[in-house]
């Protein structure tokens, strides 16, 4: 018997049986289904991390940061540590080749109030997380994008003007969201107050978000904002302006002005220190290779060492760990959701071997009549095989289209900050994988079927 | 069974036997002195065939040392009551089964020790079946069943609807190739199931009470065909209880408590009264032994 017309009588005993069929293929439905919509959920997340990831700057910045913590054997020498300087930046940029970009930088933070950084615009006032001085490169090693004005340039840096490039979310918070509004204001040339002294914005980056944020905020109605009751009050973080992951907010309340104005107008006037302190917060480099990672590393510290007179007042911190916990989590979902996509098959591949054993045995007869006129006990087996494989594939399939709507149910369910995305080796795995259950289940009851008499398959009744 | 032709309906044509009989004749005739015509090899060949059947702790002797010949071209009853072994005989003269002890040579292959594989492909190329329940497969139309040998025999499918058609032609049925079973008479089941048994040309076909569930005018048809076909050289079997049906076929043999009991055979006189050999006949040397048809 050949293949060709084994599978059309496969179908055909599908097409008798269409009820029966429809059932027994359900499990499988089911299991190919729901593997292809764990693993769309599982890349979706993993696609959200490594969005988040490449946002901050990828695996490839680095950042040293200034550190009062010496190692315990240094810290007899701590009044003799220099700290980070331009001096190091001018070094790592003679000295260390396998960093292709260095940036210096000087962060304004504290965590008491008067320490914090106040932007205040009429009667508004926003706080941003990062409120830096720097130089213009900065925008590239941190992937930002200016989206209008222009970011300040050297001779901005070189004048210590009082400008400044902003982050939507600080924009938001002082003139207004477009959600808000109704429309996008662009606050390019107006001037606000940061920290009682006057800057014009000069530029403003680009929205970011993730782009599931971006497809949720394209797709939204302009609903009514729910009424505020009660006292007015902060809600916490992970309000609905946050764009998806703590990244993108973080961008988006960025402030940046050029370095010598953080040192002219912020260090040089502040508390009784009238000499501009010239210490940088950190420095953000970038490498050229990731494989290059580890000698990079050696070479910065080499050269700092040599700078700092062998005081380790600097840490390197880079993003793998960060890299290492996507990989871990992306592994541990992909292995929970892959059990369950798993016993889904399984229970699929029992619920066929039920159908084959009920159907061979309604079909003694008809399996003894083709022996009798010349079915070998391996066509017999190949036949039954097939028809299990049949329904298993055509199951697997139907799996498939059936995992698009079970995907935008889950969406709908359970929404988050990641889009769920089918691929289509997950496609391949669970076609393949419903295929083999039905292969597997059809195993034993063509066995069976084989193994009949034909003398007693016909005096069956 | 009534309105059955008192004289077995294939007897007749011995007289009017075509080129075969003749060329019987002419070797008899150019026998020189002293050799005697021996036969070529029989079709079917059995030898001290023993069936013992398992039923629970109790042994059942179906068959008890038969033996006996089928030469090529026979229209043959095997008779007896229910339970006298005679479907057990037919089981393994159609390579369905195989003995517990004794040989058994189908087309000179002996099959007694032959594989389910082995005698699945005798099946399907040298033996043909007809059942009394038909035993069609009520999801295939008439083509296709009749098709089912050739699709197992690996027959190429642009040959098969040429054979399928003119077996359909042979048995009356081309023009219900599209039917199924449950569309057609009894007689059309039959005669389907006939065209089955006929499609891979097979060198015998057993025919286990084709007319049990037919009228007795519808099975007098069935009759007309098995003999018509035998007339056309086929080599036939019919396993029945029925005495009258059996009158029908030129050599009986009853089968009584798993022994041959008795046989009518014209073909001890010499000459086959209905099956002429379809190969002529060899003169061979006296030590070759006569077949021992009659061996009960």
């Amino acid at each position: 018997m050949d293949l060709r017309s084994a599978i059309a009588l496969g179908f055909k005993e599908i097409w008798a049986h269409k009820f029966r069929s429809l059932l027994t293929m359900l499990g499988i439905i089911l299991g190919a289904s729901s593997l292809v919509a764990m693993s769309a959920l599982v890349k979706g997340m993993e696609n959200g991390m490594r969005e988040a990831l490449a946002a901050i700057g990828g695996l490839q910045k680095i950042r040293v940061q200034a550190t009062d913590e010496l190692p315990i054997w240094q810290r007899h020498l701590a009044d003799q540590a220099p700290g980070l300087t331009l001096h190091d930046v001018w070094a790592l940029k003679a000295s260390a080749p396998l960093v292709t970009k260095v940036t210096p930088s000087i962060e304004l933070f504290g965590f008491r109030d008067w320490e914090r950084t106040v932007i205040t615009y009429g009667s508004k006032s926003v706080r941003p997380f990062v409120f830096a001085g720097t130089w213009p490169e900065a925008l590239e090693l941190n992937e930002h994008v200016v989206a209008h004005g222009r970011m300040f340039n050297e001779i901005d840096d070189a004048e210590a003007r009082n400008v400044c490039v902003i982050g939507t979310g600080i924009r938001d918070e002082l003139f207004g969201a477009p959600e808000e509004v109704g429309r996008e204001i662009i606050p390019i040339g107006e001037v606000v107050r940061i920290r009682g002294q006057p800057f014009t914005i000069i530029g403003m980056f680009q929205h970011y978000e993730s782009e599931q944020a971006r497809r949720e905020r394209q797709l939204r109605q302009p609903t009514p904002q729910p009424q505020e009751t009660g006292p007015k009050r902060s809600r916490g973080w992970g309000g609905s302006r946050g764009g998806g992951h703590f990244v993108f907010r973080l961008k988006n309340y960025t402030v940046y002005i050029p370095l010598n104005t953080m040192l002219l107008k912020f260090r040089a006037v502040t508390g009784t220190n009238a000499v501009a302190d010239q210490r940088l917060t950190n420095l953000q480099m970038k490498i050229a290779d990731l494989d290059l990672l580890e000698p990079a590393l050696q070479q910065t510290r080499n050269v700092l060492l040599m700078t700092h007179k062998g005081i380790e007042d600097f840490s390197l911190i880079t993003q793998e760990e960060w890299a290492d916990e996507i990989a871990t989590q992306i592994r541990n979902a992909r292995l929970n959701r892959g059990i369950i996509a798993g016993i889904c098959l399984i229970v699929g591949g029992i619920g066929i071997m039920n159908i084959m054993l009920a159907s061979i045995s309604e079909r003694v007869r008809e399996i003894g009549i083709r022996k009798a006129v010349g079915a070998t006990t391996t066509a017999i087996f190949t036949q039954i095989l097939i028809e299990s494989l049949v329904i298993a594939v055509v199951g697997g399939v139907a799996g498939l289209v059936a995992s698009y709507g079970l995907v935008q149910l889950i969406a709908i369910i359970t929404p988050s900050d990641n889009a769920p995305v089918i691929t289509a080796l997950s496609m391949v795995v669970a076609f393949a994988f419903s295929a083999g259950t039905g292969l597997l289940a059809g195993v034993f009851p063509a066995l069976k079927a084989a193994r009949l008499d034909p003398i007693e398959a016909l005096r069956y009744e | 069974m009534h309105g059955m032709p008192p004289s077995p309906c294939c007897g007749d044509d011995a007289g009017e036997a075509g080129p075969g009989a003749e060329a019987v004749d002419l070797g008899l005739w150019r026998l020189p002195a002293g050799l005697r015509e021996v036969k070529p090899m029989p079709l079917i060949e059995v030898r001290h065939v023993t069936k013992i059947y398992q039923l629970g702790g109790e042994q059942i002797r179906a068959l008890d040392d038969v033996s006996l010949d089928i030469e090529e071209g026979e229209f043959i009853s095997i008779i007896g009551p229910s339970g006298s072994g005679k479907s057990t005989l037919m089981h393994i003269l159609g390579c369905l089964d195989t003995p517990t002890s004794g040989t058994v040579k189908l087309d000179g292959v002996e099959i007694q020790n032959a594989s389910p594989r082995q005698l699945a492909a005798i099946r399907s190329r040298k033996v043909g079946f007809v059942f009394q329940f038909f035993n069609l497969l009520p999801k295939l139309n008439v083509f296709q069943n009749v098709e089912l040998p050739m699709v197992y025999s690996g027959v190429p499918a642009r040959e098969r609807r040429q054979r399928v058609m003119d077996a359909l032609k042979q048995v009356g049925m081309e023009h219900r190739a599209r039917h199924r079973p449950s569309q057609l008479s009894g007689g059309q089941q039959q005669r389907t199931a006939i065209a089955r048994a006929l499609v891979n040309n097979p060198r015998i076909i057993f025919a286990d009470e084709p007319t049990g569930n037919l009228d007795s005018h519808t099975g007098e048809m069935i009759l007309e065909l098995f003999c018509q076909l035998n007339r056309q050289g086929r080599t036939i079997v019919i396993v029945t209880h029925d005495p009258e049906i059996a009158a029908v076929t030129p050599r009986r043999i009853e089968i009584r408590d798993g022994k041959i009991a008795g046989t009518l055979d014209p073909t001890l006189a010499g000459l086959s009264s209905s099956g002429q050999p379809a190969r002529p006949s060899v003169p061979v040397g006296s030590s070759a032994t006569a077949p021992s048809q009659s061996s009960s």
